[in-house]
C-alpha cells in the first residue's frame, strides 16, 4: 500500500517536473525542474529496492550533471526569456508525440517478466560481485573508465587555446 | 535521564537499545527529534566555540556579554537576525530566491540520518551509508546556485560560480580518500565502519584524514577556502542579497555543514562513538568538537587563498595524493591483511610524511601569477 502511494506520488512528480523542463520559459527554472525530475526518479529506484542505484542517480545526475547544466546556463544570455521559437516547433511536436505513442504501445503491450524472488537486502556486495567477480564485467568497466578519460582529454584538447 | 547542555536538555541516547523496538514510525519520530535537537544544539555551541575561540587566538575577548562567558550569544544572535527585515531585491527571481535556503538546508540535515550515535542507534542504517552522504551533500550545491542566481546580483552569481568550482574540484580527492576508509572497513555502512575500527582509522589512514579534512573544508566554504564569500572581493558571495530569516537559514547551513563534516570525519577516522568509560554519544560529541576545533584553528591561522591557488591545490596536490593513497591502501589490504597494526601505523605515517614533503617540493601553489 505504502509502496503504491509512493510510486504514484513519485511518478506524478517526475512527469510534472519533466513537463516543466519542456514548458517553462525561464531556462534556469527549467533546469531546476530537471533536478526535481532526477530526484523523483531516484525515489522510484528506492521503491524498487535499488538503493545503490538511487544514491548514484542523485550523486551523478543531481550533484554533477545538473550542476554543470546550470553552470552552462549561467554563461548564456537572455535566460529568463528562454530560446526564441522557430518553425520547427510543430514538426518536432509531431515526431515527439509519435515517439511517445510507440513507447506507450511497446511498454503496455509487452508481457514483462516479474521476478518472484524477494529483493536482495544488501545490494552493494551483490552488485560488486556481479560486476567484478568471476564471469563478471570487469573488462567493460575498465574500458568504460578509459573511454571517459579519453573523452576528458579530448575536451581539454578541443577547449585549449593555441 | 537528561543532561543539560548550554541550557537545552539533550535526551540521553544511551537508553535507546540498539534495535529500537517501537516499530518503524516510533523509530523515525524519536530519531528525527534527536537529530533536530543534536543539530540545533551543537550548531549554537559551534558558533559560540568559533567566536570565542577566534577571539582567544586573535588576542581579543570575543563576545562575552550575553550570559556567563557569553554562552547566550547564539541566542542573542538568533533573536537579532529573526527580527531583521526580510529584503528581497526587486529584480530577483522570487520563487528561486525564496526556495534557495530551504534547498541548501535540508541536505545538511539529511546527512545525520546515517551518523551513528551508538551501535545501531541511528535513523537509518543504510547499507550504502557513506555513498548516501556523498550523494546528499552534493544537492546543497543546487541550493547555493539558486541563491546566487535568484538574487540577480553579480556578486551573488560570482560567489555561486566559485562555489561550484570548489565543490566539483574537491569532491574527487574527498571521495577517493573516503574510499581508502571503505577498503579497510570493508563496508559502506557508517555503523559497520565504526564497528570495524578497533583502532581509530586516522592512525592507519593519516594521509586520507588530511585529504578529507582539507577537501571537506573547501567544500563547505570554511576559511581559508571561503573564496565564495570572500568579503574583501565579492561582498558576501551567494548570500549577499539575503537578510532576516533567510540569512539565518544560510548561517545555519554553514554551521550544520561544518557539524556534518565533523561528525563524518569523527565517524570515519576517529572511531565514532567508540571509546572507554564515557557513554558512546558523549564520545561522538567530544570527537565532533575536536574536529571542529581543528577547523577553527586552521581558520584563524591561515590567510584566505586565491582562486587559482584553490584550483591548483585540488588538482595538483590533493588529487594525485588521494590516488596514490588509494593505490597504497588497496595494496596493503590485499597483500598484508594480517599485518600487525602498529607496523602499518608506522609505515603509513612514514608514507604520508614522505608524500607530503615530496609533493610540496614538486609544485608550488601559484607564485602571484595565473597559469593558463
Amino acid at each position: 500500500m505504502g509502496l503504491v502511494i509512493a510510486f504514484w506520488v513519485l511518478a506524478v512528480l517526475a512527469i510534472l517536473s519533466a513537463l516543466g523542463v519542456v514548458l517553462l520559459r525561464n531556462v534556469f527554472r527549467a533546469s531546476l525542474s530537471l533536478v526535481l525530475c532526477f530526484l523523483a526518479v531516484a525515489g522510484l529506484y528506492i521503491t524498487l529496492s535499488a538503493d545503490f542505484l538511487a544514491a548514484v542517480q542523485v550523486l551523478v545526475y543531481v550533484g554533477a550533471i545538473s550542476v554543470l547544466i546550470i553552470l552552462a546556463i549561467m554563461m548564456t544570455r537572455n535566460v529568463p526569456q528562454g530560446n526564441p521559437s522557430n518553425k520547427l516547433a510543430i514538426p518536432v511536436f509531431i515526431v515527439a508525440a509519435a515517439f511517445l505513442a510507440v513507447m506507450v504501445y511497446a511498454v503496455t503491450g509487452t508481457a514483462w517478466p516479474v521476478s518472484t524472488q524477494p529483493p536482495l537486502e544488501p545490494t552493494t556486495a551483490a552488485l560488486a560481485i556481479k560486476l567484478f567477480g568471476e564471469g563478471g564485467f570487469i573488462l567493460p568497466v575498465e574500458i568504460a573508465a578509459v573511454l571517459l578519460l579519453a573523452a576528458v582529454l579530448g575536451a581539454i584538447v578541443v577547449a585549449r587555446e593555441k | 535521564m537528561n543532561i543539560v547542555y548550554h541550557g537545552i536538555a539533550v535526551p540521553d541516547m544511551k537508553q535507546l537499545p540498539p534495535d529500537w523496538p517501537g516499530g518503524f514510525f516510533w523509530h523515525w519520530l524519536v530519531f528525527t527529534v534527536i537529530i533536530f535537537t543534536f543539530v540545533f544544539t551543537l550548531v549554537m555551541a559551534f558558533t559560540w566555540v568559533e567566536r570565542r575561540g577566534l577571539g582567544r587566538m586573535q588576542s581579543r575577548l570575543g563576545p562575552n556579554r550575553a550570559g556567563p562567558f557569553g554562552i547566550l550569544q547564539p541566542v542573542a544572535d538568533a533573536i537579532k537576525v529573526l527580527l531583521k527585515e526580510d529584503i528581497v531585491p526587486s529584480r530577483s527571481d522570487r520563487i528561486v530566491h525564496w526556495l534557495a535556503p530551504v534547498v541548501a538546508f535540508f541536505p545538511a540535515l539529511l546527512i545525520f540520518a546515517v551518523v551513528p550515535f551508538q551501535n545501531g542507534a541511528l535513523l537509518a542504517d543504510l547499507d550504502i551509508g557513506i555513498l548516501y552522504v556523498v550523494a546528499i551533500s552534493s544537492v546543497s550545491t543546487v541550493g547555493i546556485f539558486m541563491a546566487g542566481w535568484g538574487s540577480s546580483n553579480k556578486f551573488s552569481l560570482l560567489g555561486a560560480m566559485r562555489n561550484v568550482a570548489a565543490v566539483v574540484s574537491y569532491e574527487m580527492p574527498l571521495v577517493l580518500a573516503v574510499i581508502g576508509v571503505v577498503l579497510i572497513a570493508g563496508s559502506l555502512s557508517m555503523n559497520q565502519i565504526v564497528l570495524a575500527q578497533d583502532i581509530p582509522l586516522i592512525l592507519l589512514q593519516p594521509l586520507g584524514f588530511l585529504i578529507v579534512f582539507i577537501a571537506g573544508c573547501a567544500e563547505i566554504n570554511r576559511s581559508p577556502f571561503d573564496l565564495m564569500e570572500a568579503d574583501s572581493e565579492i561582498v558576501a558571495g551567494f548570500h549577499t542579497e539575503y537578510s532576516g530569516m533567510k540569512f539565518a537559514m544560510f548561517y545555519l547551513v554553514e554551521y550544520a555543514e561544518a557539524l556534518a563534516l565533523s561528525a563524518i570525519i569523527a565517524t570515519l577516522f576517529l572511531g565514532g562513538w567508540r571509546g572507554p568509560v564515557l557513554p558512546p554519544w558523549l564520545w561522538l560529541v567530544i570527537k565532533v568538537f575536536a574536529v571542529f576545533f581543528l577547523m577553527v584553528w586552521t581558520r584563524t591561522t591561515l590567510p584566505r587563498i586565491r582562486i587559482d591557488q584553490l584550483m591548483a591545490l585540488a588538482w595538483k596536490f590533493l588529487f594525485p595524493l588521494a590516488l596514490i593513497n588509494l593505490a597504497i591502501t588497496g595494496l596493503q589490504v590485499v597483500a598484508w591483511p594480517d599485518a600487525l597494526p602498529w607496523t602499518m601505523i608506522i609505515v603509513n605515517f612514514a608514507i604520508a610524511a614522505v608524500l607530503i614533503v615530496l609533493w610540496s617540493r614538486l609544485f608550488k601553489v601559484g607564485w602571484g601569477r595565473v597559469e593558463v
